[in-house]
């Protein structure tokens, strides 16, 4: 087995096996790339470069490299996707894309522009790698990747990763300073003006009334009914879709006395 | 195959989150699109680590998730900052830097 792996590597081909996982991951990640270019919804498009994120972190382990596998599925997909989650859901959760198109025929224009250059980019790696064997990694990996890349960090790169650790607190104090707002001691209310403003006459001092549960729907879309028998609108949540009752769900369901 | 297939895939990726940058509205897709752009880089790098057989290529793609990861957080303070005085996060309607 381990025979024909090396023997593989030789020869600048790749197994069998790395060649069923590089055709069955590298769609997914095709797949994945293109379903956040044409999600709608700004948090199915996170979700689908989760996966095209957690495909390429296989690709790495397959070509060699598990140290950045293991870094590119712990801070890609771990943090900085949850990173991007939480400010969706603190800024675009509806904020889906508009269609108006401010430059006319801008996204043919792209498409057209982004097949260009792919079919520069690959006829040019063709004719540039074409012939070319691969070396492979066994040797340079030999005392273990983790301490091979150790090694070299610490030896022949360790100006630049001290320079990282700088970056990294430059983008820390960066985002404190971004994200912080400052309150002067004016805007604070206390208790007794906020009481004032509560029953204030316009303002509704009472909890909100719930959406309604009934006994033949239990849906939150459902408005709660108030004393007068009115509807309450604010009741229900803004974020749920608003739609009609099919004929099915409006019709009686023999509950009813 | 060879390893060269991944340098395809790379391009395929890359060429993809070019595309999405253009096309989309949503500050926070742009940047998920750079996010796969940078990503696509990174196999780049890897696949060439392996094909020249040295470690460099890796190491270059360790340090672009580092700098990825800083970008990240800065771009998103910028986005909701932007977000807190505008309430919106597309990128056509921040056509001032002032107000």
């Amino acid at each position: 087995m381990t025979a024909t792996v090396l023997a593989a590597e030789a020869a600048g081909r790749v197994s069998a096996g790395e060649a069923w996982a590089f055709w069955i991951l590298g769609a997914l990640a095709v797949v994945g790339a293109l379903g956040m270019v044409l999600a709608r919804n700004a948090v199915h498009s996170a979700l689908w470069l989760v996966v095209t994120m957690l495909c390429l972190g296989f690709f790495y382990v397959i070509n060699a490299a598990p140290f950045l596998g293991a870094v590119q599925i712990i801070v890609y997909t771990g943090a900085i996707m949850m990173l991007f989650l939480f400010v969706l859901m603190l800024v675009g959760r509806d904020a889906s894309d508009s269609l108006i198109e401010t430059l006319r025929g801008q996204r043919v224009v792209a498409v057209l522009l982004g097949l260009g250059f792919a079919g520069l980019v690959a006829t040019g790696l063709g004719r540039a790698l074409d012939g070319t064997t691969a070396v492979g990694l066994t040797e340079a990996n030999a005392p273990g990747n983790v301490q091979a890349i150790a090694g070299l960090l610490f030896s022949r790169y360790v100006l630049a990763f001290e320079i990282t650790s700088a970056l990294l607190i430059t983008a820390a104090v960066g985002a404190m300073v971004l994200a912080h707002v400052e309150r002067g001691k004016e805007d604070r209310s206390d208790q007794v003006e906020r009481m004032r403003q509560r029953f204030a006459p316009g303002s509704y001092p009472a909890p909100k009334a719930g959406p309604g549960v009934y006994a033949n729907t239990m849906s939150v879309a459902v408005p709660a009914r108030l004393p007068d028998g009115s509807q309450s609108e604010r009741s229900i949540s803004k974020i749920l879709p608003q739609r009609e009752l099919t004929a099915p769900e409006a019709a009686p369901k023999g509950t009813e006395k | 195959m060879t390893p060269d297939y991944y340098l395809v895939l790379a391009a395929i990726l890359f060429t993809i989150g070019a595309v999405g940058v253009l096309v989309r509205r949503n500050a926070i897709v742009l940047f998920m699109c750079i996010e796969l752009m940078l990503n696509a880089a990174n196999l780049t790098l890897v696949a060439f680590s392996r094909i020249t057989g040295t470690l460099d290529g890796q190491i270059m793609a360790f340090f672009v998730m580092v700098v990825a990861a800083a970008e990240v957080v800065i771009g998103l303070a910028i986005i909701m900052s932007i977000f807190r005085a505008r309430r919106s996060a597309s990128v056509d309607d921040s056509n001032l830097l002032k107000y």
